[in-house]
C-alpha cells in the first residue's frame, strides 16, 4: 500500500487528533505527523473507522493547528529496532536516541505492544537473588523472573534503595551480574542523572540500556515507555540469554499521563479519575516479567510506585499490589529516625519467596526464621501502640521485652549502610540475635530443631 | 446445528469492540473479524449493524475487512480429555497451542478443546439395550479419562428418542459414533462421545436438591469456623496479598471434592504455572492419586485480552455443571470475580452505556447473581446426585468492602470469608476474619460433624467464637488502661484467645505437616485448647495465679503441636491431651494441699 498523507484534521485536543476520510487505516497502527513548522511526532492509531481515526499524538498535540497538519500512516505497528548495540545507550520512549548517537541500525524489530505469554510455556521462578539487605534477602526475598515493585513516597530514598539493589544483585553463589533495562517516566533531571552517574560509577554502563522520558518530555510518551523497554528486555532476554533487571521509575507518572489520555477520549472513570482499564493496561507491562521454558534469560522486574500522599490504598499503588507478587513498602516515619533502607516489613511481601528459600537454596531455617520475625514484631507494633497509650512504665515486663526487640530490629536489622552487603546467613544470624532475647517457650514458629542449632539465648 | 455462514464488513474498530456490517446477525453470534480472523461475538444490535466484543486483540485490523457470522453462540466442547489441561478463557488448549505458536499466544490460532486424533477406551452401559428410551443426561457408557476420574458419556441435552444402537465395548475417538437414537419424528442421530454446548445457557438437571454435607477443605477456620456445603456459594473478599488465592489454592488441594475447576480470571501467569507445576507431583487425601489427574484449569490471565476473561467464568461453569451430570462433586473457584465484573465494566464503557457505581453498569448484580445461581446440588437426569460449589475471590479496590462487586456479591453467597489486612500483615494466616465472615451452613455442617467426628462440636466451636469475642472486648479495655487492669481471669482468657489463634485458627499452606487437617485432627486441636482454657480457669477461680498457668510448656507445645503431627498421627495427639490433663492436675492436687490449711 502506498503511503498517504492527509490533511483533514478535524480535531485536536488533549494529545488526540481525529482525521477525516481515511480509508482503511488499521487499528494500532504508526502514525507521523508533519506539523506547520515541519516538526515531525509521532502517534498511533487508537480508533479506526471508516470514515475517521483518531490519533494519540506522543508528543501531544499542543501548537498544532488543523490547516497545515500532515498526518501520514506508515502502515506498520509502533515497533523498535534490536541488535546488541542498545546496551549502554539512552532513547526515548519511542526508541530514538537521546544521547545523540546515530539510531540502532538492525533488521530486526518488533512491536513494542508485545502479546500475551502463554501461561503454559512459563516456568515458576524460583531462583533466589540476594540483594544483601536484609530485610528483602530475609523477609521478602526477592527470585529471578518476579515483579516486586518498591512503594514509596516523594521524599523517600526509593532511588538509593533501586540502585544498591542495582549494584548488589547476585545469584548467591554465583558471579554473573544483570543486564539492566532502565525505563524513566516523568522523573526530573536530577533523579535520571542520579542513575546515569550511579551506573557510570559502579561500572555496569556497558551493560545497562535507558530510556527516559523527563518531567518536562510530552507526557503521552509515557505510554509507550515502558513497553518499548520491554520490547527490549525482551530481546536481551530471550534472544541474548541475559538475565535482565528491569528497573521502571515511576510508575505513578505513566498512569497519571494513561488517565490525562484517557479522560480526553472520554472514556468512564472507576476511581479517583482513572479509567477502568487501568488494572488490565498495568497488567500487560508487569506480567510480561518471568521465567519461560526452555529460555535462558529472565526478566526480573522492580518497578518504583510512589504513593500520592503516603497513601496505599490509591489506585495506581492498589492495582500495582493487585498484579505484582508483592511488594516492599517503605516508610516515612522510620526515614525520619534516619533509618536506611527505611522498609515497612508488615505491609511488605514477596509472594514467590516461598520456592526460592530453605533447605536447598538458602537455609533451612530460613522460612521459620521469617514467620517468626513476623509475628514477634506485630505483637512488638502493637505494644508500641500501647506504650503510646499507657505510658511504657505501665506494661508488663513481658511488654518491655517487645519493645526492646522493635527498637533494635529497626536499628540493626533494618537499618544497614548504602554499601553493606549483608550475606544470607548473615541476615539469618542477625535475626537469631535479635530473637534470643525472647525465651524459647514464646519462638513457637521456629522448630525446636531450629532452636537447638541457633537460639543463642540464656533461657 | 450450525448455519451456513454470512459475510460482511468491518465499520469501526474500538480496541476490542468492533462495529461490523452484518445483516441477519443474531445476538451471542460467534464472529470471525478480519484477515486474521479473530474470534469474537455479538453483544448487540441495530438495523444491520452487530457490535462484536473480540476475543483477542485488534492491532492492525483495518475497516473494510472481512467480517463472517458462524451462526452459533459461544460453546464448548465437553467430553473425555478436558481433566488435567489447562484452556484459555474461550477453551482453547493452552499447551497444544505453546507446541504451535511458541511461548506466545498467536492470534487468529483456532484449536480445538479435545483431541480428535486420542482414542478412548468406551465400555457401554449395560443396562441399555437396543429399543430403550434414552433422553438427555442418560448415561452411555464409560470411559476411564484418568486414573482417578470416570467420565460418563451422556446422552447431550435435548436428545430424547429410542437407543437403535450402542457400540460394543473397544477403542474410539471422541468423533466416533458409539451409539444410533431414533427420535419421535422419525430422525436418526448419532451420537459420539463429546459434544457442545452454549457457555451462556445453564445446563438443565431434574430438581435442585437442598446441600447435606460439608466440603471439607481440611482447612481449620473454613471447616470447624465457617463451613461450607457442597453445592453452595462462598466468596473470599480481600486486598491484595491477603491470601484470597492462597485459599482457594489449598481447596483446589485438599478438598474432598470428586473434580476441581480453577478458573484463573485476569490474575497472575505464574499462579496458573504453581498449580500447572505442583499438582502433578501431589497426592489427592483422599484417593492417593495425583491432584492434577482431577484438575482442570482455565486460564485468562491479567495480561490476556479482557473479553475473554468474561467469557472464561462461563465457560468454567459450564464444564463444572457438565461434571457435575455424571454425578460428581464439583468445586469451581474462580480467582478473582472482581476482574470478569471489570471486564464487564470495560466492555459496557466502550458501548457508551450509562454507568451506575464506579463505572459498572447497572446489570452487573444480576449477571453476578446468575453466575453464583449455577452453583447449586441437583438430582442430575441419570447419574443421581451431584453438585457445583462455587467459590469467587473479590478483589475490592482500596480493600473496601462496600465497593459494588463486594456488597452484591456478599447479598447473593452463604458463605462469606472475610480476609483482613491486619491478620495477613501479622503473618496470621489464613487471614480470616472471625469475626466479619459468617457461614449460613454451620446447622447443617454440626450434624455432619456429630454423625462422623464427635457431638461435641458445635459445642465446642461455640466456645471458641466466645472466647475470641471476650478476646476482643478485654483487648479493647487493655487499650484504655492498660494491662494492669485486668483480674487474672481475664488474663487467662486472653491467654485462652491466644491459644485458639495460634494453635488453631492459624495454619500455614506453606508448612508439610498442617498444610492439610483432617476433621478428626481439627476436633482434637479445638477440643485440647477448650479444654487447656477451662481448666485453668477452674483452677484460677480456686486461687491459682495466672503466671503460673502461663509458664506452663503445654502452652508452648499447644501452639507447636499441630506442625508436629500429621493426620495419621491422632495416637500422639491424643496422648498431648494426657500431658494436659496431668499438668493441669498436678497443679490442683497442689493447690488444694495448700488450700487446706488457708480453709482450715
Ligand atoms: N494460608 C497461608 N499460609 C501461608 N502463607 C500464606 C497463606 N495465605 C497467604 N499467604 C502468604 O500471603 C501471600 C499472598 O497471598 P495470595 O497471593 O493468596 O494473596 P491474594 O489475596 O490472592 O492477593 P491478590 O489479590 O494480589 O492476588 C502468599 O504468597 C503467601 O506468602
Ligand atoms: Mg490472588
Amino acid at each position: 500500500m502506498s503511503i498517504k498523507e492527509y490533511r483533514t484534521v478535524t480535531q485536536a485536543r488533549g494529545g488526540l487528533l481525529i482525521v477525516k476520510d481515511t480509508p482503511g487505516v488499521a487499528f494500532g497502527d504508526r502514525v507521523r505527523i508533519e506539523d506547520y513548522s515541519g516538526g515531525i511526532r509521532n502517534g498511533q492509531v487508537i480508533r479506526a473507522a471508516d470514515d475517521a481515526v483518531l490519533v494519540l499524538v506522543f508528543e501531544g498535540t499542543d501548537d498544532l493547528d488543523l490547516e497545515q497538519t500532515w498526518v501520514r500512516f506508515l502502515d506498520e505497528p509502533v515497533e523498535i529496532a534490536l541488535s546488541p548495540e542498545l546496551l549502554g545507550r539512552e532513547f526515548n520512549g519511542l526508541g530514538e536516541p537521546r544521547d545523540g548517537r546515530p539510531p540502532i541500525l538492525s533488521n530486526l524489530r518488533r512491536p513494542v505492544a508485545g502479546s500475551a505469554i502463554n501461561p503454559a510455556a512459563r516456568t515458576y521462578p524460583r531462583e533466589f537473588i540476594q540483594t544483601g539487605i536484609s530485610t528483602i534477602d530475609g523477609l521478602n526475598s526477592l527470585v529471578r523472573g518476579q515483579k516486586l515493585p518498591i512503594f514509596s513516597g516523594s521524599g523517600l530514598p526509593h532511588n538509593r534503595l533501586a540502585a544498591q539493589i542495582v549494584r548488589q544483585a547476585k545469584l548467591k553463589d554465583e558471579d554473573t551480574s544483570f543486564s539492566v533495562v532502565f525505563a524513566a517516566m516523568g522523573v526530573s533531571y536530577a533523579d535520571a542523572k542520579f542513575f546515569r552517574d550511579e551506573f557510570a560509577s559502579s561500572g555496569v554502563l556497558r551493560n545497562v540500556v535507558m530510556f527516559i522520558n523527563l518531567a518536562d518530555d510530552p507526557p503521552v510518551e509515557r505510554l509507550t515507555l515502558p513497553r518499548t523497554a520491554l520490547t527490549a528486555a525482551e530481546y536481551l532476554a530471550y534472544d541474548l540469554d541475559r538475565h535482565v533487571l528491569v528497573v521502571m521509575t515511576d510508575m505513578t507518572y505513566y498512569a497519571e499521563a494513561l488517565r490525562e489520555v484517557a479522560t480526553a477520549k472520554g472514556d468512564v472513570p472507576a476511581r479517583k479519575g482513572y479509567p477502568g482499564y487501568l488494572y488490565s493496561d498495568l497488567a500487560e507491562i508487569y506480567e510480561r516479567c518471568g521465567r519461560i521454558h526452555q529460555r535462558h534469560g529472565s526478566i526480573t522486574m522492580m518497578p518504583v510506585v510512589s504513593m500520592p500522599s503516603d497513601d496505599i490504598t490509591h489506585p495506581i499503588p492498589d492495582l500495582t499490589g493487585y498484579i505484582t507478587e508483592g511488594q516492599i513498602v517503605l516508610s516515612r516515619e522510620l526515614h525520619n529516625q534516619g533509618i536506611y533502607p527505611p522498609v515497612h516489613i508488615s505491609p511488605s511481601l514477596s509472594r514467590l519467596m516461598k520456592d526460592g528459600i530453605g533447605k536447598d537454596d538458602t537455609r533451612e531455617d530460613h522460612p521459620r526464621v521469617s514467620a517468626q520475625i513476623y509475628a514477634l514484631y506485630a505483637r512488638a507494633q502493637e505494644t508500641r501502640n500501647l506504650a503510646s497509650i499507657i505510658g511504657a512504665d505501665e506494661l508488663s515486663e513481658r511488654d518491655r521485652r517487645y519493645l526492646a526487640f522493635a527498637d533494635a530490629f529497626d536499628t540493626r536489622f533494618v537499618g544497614q549502610g548504602e554499601s553493606e552487603d549483608r550475606s544470607i546467613e548473615a541476615t539469618l544470624n542477625l535475626a537469631w540475635e535479635l530473637m534470643s532475647s525472647f525465651p524459647r517457650d514464646m519462638l513457637t514458629r521456629v522448630k525446636e530443631t531450629d532452636l537447638a542449632k541457633y537460639y543463642t539465648g540464656t533461657d | 446445528m450450525t448455519e451456513p455462514s454470512r459475510t460482511g464488513a468491518i465499520r469501526d474498530i474500538n480496541g476490542p469492540i468492533v462495529t461490523v456490517d452484518l445483516p441477519g446477525a443474531r445476538s451471542g453470534e460467534q464472529v470471525k473479524i478480519g484477515e486474521l480472523g479473530l474470534f469474537g461475538e455479538v453483544i448487540s444490535l441495530a438495523g444491520t449493524t452487530a457490535v462484536v466484543q473480540t476475543y483477542e486483540s485488534t492491532d492492525g485490523v483495518r475497516p473494510g475487512e472481512i467480517a463472517v457470522g458462524l451462526g452459533f453462540p459461544l460453546s464448548v466442547e465437553l467430553g473425555p480429555g478436558l481433566m488435567g489441561g489447562i484452556f484459555d478463557g474461550v477453551q482453547r488448549p493452552l499447551e497444544k497451542i505453546a507446541l504451535q505458536s511458541g511461548d506466545y499466544i498467536r492470534r487468529g490460532i483456532s484449536v480445538p478443546a479435545l483431541d480428535r486424533a486420542r482414542q478412548w477406551e468406551f465400555e457401554p452401559n449395560e443396562a441399555l439395550e437396543p429399543g430403550a428410551k434414552v433422553s438427555g443426561g442418560l448415561v452411555l457408557g464409560r470411559v476411564q479419562e484418568t486414573l482417578t476420574v470416570t467420565h460418563r458419556i451422556l446422552v447431550p441435552p435435548g436428545i430424547a428418542g429410542e437407543l437403535e444402537e450402542l457400540a460394543p465395548a473397544g477403542d474410539y475417538d471422541i468423533e466416533a459414533s458409539i451409539a444410533r437414537v431414533r427420535t419421535a419424528k422419525g430422525h436418526i442421530l448419532k451420537l459420539s462421545m463429546y459434544h457442545r454446548w452454549p457457555v451462556r445457557r445453564p445446563r438443565p438437571y431434574l430438581r435442585r436438591d437442598d446441600g447435606i454435607s460439608p466440603l471439607i477443605t481440611g482447612q481449620r477456620v473454613i471447616d470447624t469456623f465457617f463451613p461450607q456445603l457442597k453445592g453452595g456459594k462462598a466468596a473470599v473478599p480481600g486486598p491484595f496479598g491477603a491470601g484470597k488465592t492462597v485459599v482457594q489454592q489449598q481447596i483446589a488441594r485438599w478438598s474432598n471434592a470428586d473434580i476441581v475447576i480453577y478458573v484463573g480470571c485476569g490474575e497472575r501467569g505464574n499462579e496458573l504455572v504453581d498449580v500447572l507445576e505442583s499438582f502433578p507431583q501431589l497426592d489427592d487425601p483422599y484417593s492417593g492419586r495425583k491432584l492434577m489427574e482431577r484438575t482442570l484449569l482455565v486460564a485468562n490471565t491479567s495480561n490476556m485480552p479482557v473479553v475473554a476473561r468474561e467469557a472464561s467464568i462461563y465457560v468454567g461453569v459450564t464444564m463444572a455443571e457438565y461434571y457435575r451430570d455424571m454425578g460428581y462433586d464439583v468445586v469451581m473457584l474462580a480467582d478473582s470475580t472482581s476482574r470478569w465484573a471489570e471486564a464487564l465494566r470495560e466492555v459496557s464503557g466502550r458501548l457508551g452505556q450509562m454507568p451506575v457505581e464506579e463505572g459498572y453498569p447497572a446489570y452487573l448484580a444480576s449477571r453476578l447473581a446468575a453466575v453464583y445461581e449455577r452453583a447449586g446440588r441437583v438430582e442430575t437426569y441419570g447419574a443421581g446426585s451431584g453438585s457445583v460449589t462455587l467459590i469467587g475471590a473479590v478483589s475490592p479496590p482500596g480493600g473496601d468492602f462496600s465497593e459494588p462487586v463486594t456488597s452484591h456479591t456478599k447479598d447473593i453467597i452463604e458463605t462469606f470469608w472475610a480476609l483482613s489486612k491486619e491478620l495477613a500483615d501479622a503473618r496470621h494466616y489464613p487471614s480470616i476474619d472471625w469475626v466479619t465472615s459468617f457461614s449460613g451452613h454451620v446447622h447443617t455442617a454440626a450434624q455432619w460433624w456429630h454423625k462422623e467426628v464427635d457431638p461435641n462440636w458445635e459445642r465446642r466451636r461455640t466456645a471458641a467464637l466466645a472466647l475470641l469475642a471476650r478476646d476482643a472486648e478485654l483487648s479493647r479495655i487493655v487499650n484504655l488502661v492498660g494491662p494492669e487492669a485486668l483480674s487474672d481471669a481475664q488474663r487467662w482468657e486472653l491467654e485462652g484467645a491466644s491459644l485458639i489463634k495460634e494453635g488453631v485458627l492459624q495454619q500455614s499452606a506453606l508448612d508439610d505437616v498442617d498444610t492439610f487437617c483432617s476433621p478428626q485432627k481439627q476436633f482434637a486441636l479445638l477440643d485440647i485448647a477448650i479444654t487447656i482454657y477451662s481448666s485453668g480457669a477452674e483452677l484460677i477461680a480456686i486461687g491459682v495465679p495466672v503466671s503460673e498457668l502461663q509458664n506452663l510448656p503445654i502452652l508452648a507445645k499447644m501452639r507447636r503441636i499441630k506442625s508436629m503431627y500429621t493426620s495419621d498421627q491422632m495416637n500422639q495427639i491424643q496422648a498431648f491431651r494426657g500431658e494436659v490433663n496431668s499438668a493441669m492436675g498436678e497443679i490442683r492436687i497442689e493447690y488444694a494441699k495448700q488450700g487446706e490449711p488457708a480453709v482450715s
